[in-house]
């Protein structure tokens, strides 16, 4: 317990312990807030509480196995996720995807990453007490998951993106729902907003609260909306593209008053430029063609194959028995999540199995920045901190 | 996927060369990224060079992590992987640690969000990070024991 001098006196600071059980930190953050009446002295997160050991169990699978893992460490972006493992194995394997199959990928992020911003804009005004805008929200996230179902048959953890391509091929009549999907997008955008962006209580909670400068951020290796919103326009999409970014158009949204306010801006902003990438990678996805590379025994043979072909036969059954072993040595791949850098590193040492497997997570490392962010501020203005850092507790914790 | 060779490699090698000799032990270029083997003892002098130099600038720490080898002597390598953001290039610091002294010096003072990720090293690969000014555990509890990501923890666990 520490002191802290006051408008009336010196006067006893407060532990208050916030979680893990508490509605507005989206899980199980528990947050030892060191309180002077209503104002923040300190803030230690303390994290862990969903810790599975994602990475250790990763590493006793074979490396196919271990994609259904990858679903669960960021549930809200489970393909991102996905597409992060599998562009690190291809690159330990130097594998070459076909261009539809990457295409597609981008598209499926993309929605990905419009229904995770959604559910953060829902959450997020709920924690600052707009309750209607949750509806609107998990309304139209409802649309890509039945999107999602119909690519994958999965609305969730889909694994659909694998090793090598994806998992199937493209559904009948996909082409008119992910359009009716992208041409109702921007307008109900422009609902949330004309709800939100010039509603005096929502500046109000959000204006000037949990300024960071651009220097700290980097310095605590902030990445993604966050770091935008301080006017950095760093985007590995832009920056280090993958899987086929380099030719799509689009912009990276920026602000410069790096609050809360901002955050939500350049957030918004991002779901508008999702709908023009997703937009562009229907555009670019030819009705016919492969999805998976050309790579026997690495990527399991086509049924009808299998059926006539020995050799079809043989790789099946060496796949799903025994693994792939790419040569030894590491790769590092990085996307831009919803949250921002999300880094996949893998290490082989030529056996099936992975030697390691680490997930740079960026709501783990942007959670950092909370303390800094919070000190000297009120309560409640922690809660608004919390929600715009955006965090995914099975991604903070794995 | 054809990666073409890391075009700057050459001349984030070449500048940290001049600086220091002794810094780079090894550089190993595979699948387009660069990795610079850094004795342990200059670790830290590397990276606030990496950090410092006008032709470097790699000012954001993207991540670090640990890969056990075990039996291989030094068992622990330590990957930093760093970003320029305003030059849009990438590299990978490695050193390696032994099981007998596993200590390496911390990069707080380097890139503060070292932090957690420094702690999450020692919370799952028991290794010390001298300078770290709140190394605990992280993800498991205080009174855990052992260190699970190393490879002689089983996966099941510790009965």
């Amino acid at each position: 317990m520490s002191t802290a001098e006051t408008a009336i006196g010196t006067s006893k600071a407060m532990v208050l312990n916030m979680g893990p059980q508490h509605p507005s930190t989206h899980g199980v953050l528990r947050v030892l807030l060191e309180l002077d009446g209503e104002n923040v002295l300190t803030a230690v997160p303390d994290i862990g509480y969903l810790h599975t050991g994602i990475e250790k169990s990763c590493e006793h699978k074979t490396y196919s196995q271990a994609i259904t893992l990858t679903d669960r460490i960021d549930y809200l972006n489970p393909l991102g996720n996905n597409l992060v493992y599998c562009l690190a194995v291809e690159k330990l394997l130097g594998l070459e995807v076909p261009k539809r199959a990457q295409y597609i990928r981008v598209m499926m992020v993309e929605l990905q990453r419009i229904s995770s911003h959604l559910v953060w804009l829902g959450t997020h005004a709920l924690d600052m007490g707009a309750m209607s805008v949750m509806l609107y929200c998990f309304r139209e996230r409802e649309e890509i998951l039945k999107i999602f179902e119909r690519f994958s048959g999965q609305r969730m953890m889909t694994s659909y993106i694998r090793i090598g391509g994806l998992a199937v091929q493209t559904p009948a009549g996909w082409r008119e729902q992910v359009k009716r999907f992208l041409d109702m997008m921007p307008p109900r955008i422009d609902e949330y907003e004309a709800l939100l962006t010039e509603n005096p209580i929502w500046q109000g909670r959000l204006k000037g609260v949990g300024y960071l400068p651009p220097e700290t951020l980097i310095a605590m290796s902030t990445t993604g909306p966050g770091l935008r919103a301080a006017g950095v326009p760093f985007d590995n999409r832009k920056d280090f593209p993958y899987s086929g970014y380099e030719e799509f158009q689009f912009d990276v949204p920026t602000r410069t008053e790096s609050d809360c306010y901002a955050r939500y801006l350049v957030r918004v902003a991002e779901m508008r430029e999702s709908v023009k990438i997703a937009r562009q990678a229907m555009d670019k996805i030819s009705d016919d063609g492969p999805i998976k590379a050309e790579a026997p025994g690495i990527i399991p043979p086509e049924r009808e194959k299998m059926k006539t072909e020995m050799e079809a036969l043989i790789y099946h059954f060496k796949i799903f028995t025994e693994g792939f072993s790419p040569p030894p040595g590491e790769a590092y791949a990085v996307v831009e999540s919803p949250r921002g850098e999300l880094g996949c590193f893998v290490a082989s040492d030529g056996s099936p199995k992975p030697l390691r497997v680490h997930f740079r997570g960026p709501s783990f490392v942007n959670l950092q920045a909370l303390p800094n962010m919070v000190r000297g501020q009120l309560i409640a203005d922690t809660v608004a901190c919390i929600g715009t850092i955006d965090i995914v507790l099975g991604e903070v914790d794995r | 996927m054809t990666q073409l060779a890391n075009a700057n490699a050459g001349v984030v090698v070449e500048q940290l060369r001049a600086w220091n000799a002794q810094a780079i032990a090894q550089v190993v270029e595979y699948r387009g990224e660069t990795t610079i083997v850094v004795p342990r003892e200059l670790l830290r002098a590397t990276a606030l060079e990496c950090r410092d130099n006008p032709s470097l600038q790699f000012n954001l720490l993207s991540d670090a992590t640990c890969v056990d080898r075990f039996p291989v002597e030094p068992r622990f390598e330590l990957n930093y992987s760093l970003v320029s953001i305003p030059r849009r290039d990438r590299l990978r610091l490695r050193t390696r640690v032994s099981a007998q002294h596993p200590v390496v010096d911390s990069l707080m003072p380097v890139w503060p969000g070292a932090n957690w990720l420094e702690r999450e090293v020692f919370d799952l690969f028991g290794i010390h990070f001298e300078g770290h000014t709140d190394l605990r555990r992280l993800l498991l509890p205080d009174g855990f024991e052992g260190f699970p990501l190393r490879r002689d923890f089983p996966t099941e666990g510790q009965r």
